[in-house]
């Protein structure tokens, strides 16, 4: 076998090797490698901005906007009416008196067209942060859904996590004679997700 | 069909009920108390409101399932010789005129009390926008809870 490095170049090479092995094991640390954690932020304008339409179009559908309105009734039905009898939103957003939520809206939706949708969170933002979505231009409900002083004091990882939250959800469920939302609930949250994690960008308008 | 007792009116009643079937069905076909009224089954009218651990729940759509382990008080059961005070002012200001609506707006209006014991006009409309009364009395259904609001503060009686 041809040889490209001197046998004795290559002796003192392994030697040198050696020692130095032995020596870093010296320095060996068996306590647990500390996990590097990356930021999960990769900003990103135009795919954040472009991922915000459809979770924009979506917050504004009926499914969502008709319990974040501007005033303090409710809204209902596809075209967003002020919900019949008036129902205020009360400081917990969940009624007042002999009009609480939960007097009508179950835990689950009622069978048949137009019966009130139910689940056991059922309920308006609180009084003390209304999170209207009702009349917000895009730019303006980006810019509020990632304040933490407009969104229930979310951070990112809250906000990504709320995309699950039983009531969101309620969205895709709305009980017979409701138009879905329109994105299934997978598209939504991928668009979410991108949105935030790419830096939560509002659109210009 | 299971079997399901209910609590009403501080009376149990062991029942055989499907847990779906509405809990007005329950209470006039079961438990034989008429004084609840059906008016539209959707919620929408106000007829049929209960209390259910305190609250004005509207029994055409809430499930028998859901009063189980609760107690449940009806129109027979607000006060053992009407005696309530939403039920002595709507007694003295002759409130209903043909008189269906009123077993739901008087439980509406006595769960207004015990939370607002001095309601303004605004509070007793958005207590009960949602009873509605074809006879239109709802003048006189003001007029009578602050005439109840009254005799509860004078005799320190709570709805």
């Amino acid at each position: 076998m041809k040889l490209f490095v001197p046998k004795k170049a290559a002796t003192v090479l392994s030697i040198f090797i050696f020692i130095i092995a032995v020596g870093a094991s010296a320095f060996r640390n068996d306590a647990p490698v500390k996990q590097i954690t990356f930021s999960t932020i990769n900003r990103d304008s135009v795919a954040s901005v472009q991922a915000f339409e459809t979770v924009y179009k979506t917050l504004m559908s009926p499914r969502c906007m008709n319990c974040h309105p501007a005033g303090d009734v409710p809204l209902q039905g596809d075209d967003s009416h002020l919900h019949a009898m008036g129902p205020k939103r009360g400081l917990d957003g969940k009624g007042v008196y002999a009009m609480k939520c939960s007097n009508c809206h179950q835990e689950t939706n009622i069978a048949g067209l137009h019966m009130p949708p139910g689940n056991p969170e059922w309920h308006l933002p609180p009084a003390a942060m209304k999170m209207v979505f009702q009349g917000k231009s895009a730019h303006e409900l980006a810019k509020q859904l990632v304040d933490k002083k407009q969104n229930g004091n979310k951070d990112i990882k809250k906000l990504i996590e709320h995309a699950d939250d039983g009531l969101v959800l309620a969205g895709w469920d709305p009980g017979e004679g409701r138009t879905l939302p329109p994105v299934t609930h997978a598209e939504f949250k991928k668009a979410w997700i991108t949105w935030l994690q790419s830096g939560a960008y509002a659109p210009k308008k | 069909m299971a079997k399901i007792t209910l609590n009403i009116n501080k009376k149990d009643y062991p029942l055989e009920a499907d847990p779906q079937m509405p809990l007005l069905w329950a209470i006039r076909d079961l438990a034989d108390l008429k004084g609840t009224k059906y008016g539209c089954g959707v919620a929408q009218c106000g007829a049929c409101v209960v209390h259910l651990d305190g609250e004005a729940v509207r029994s055409c759509v809430t499930k028998v399932s859901r009063a189980a382990g609760k107690k449940v008080v009806t129109i027979e059961g607000l006060s053992e010789t009407n005696s309530h005070p939403v039920q002595k002012a709507w007694q003295e200001i002759d409130v209903p005129q043909c008189g269906y609506c009123h077993s739901g707006q008087i439980m509406s209006a006595a769960v207004l009390l015990r939370e607002k014991p001095n309601p303004t006009d605004q509070d007793i409309d958005d207590a009960m926008a949602g009873n509605i009364c074809r006879c239109g009395t709802y003048l006189r259904i003001r007029e009578a809870i602050h005439m109840a609001a009254e005799m509860q503060k004078k005799t320190g009686t709570k709805g």
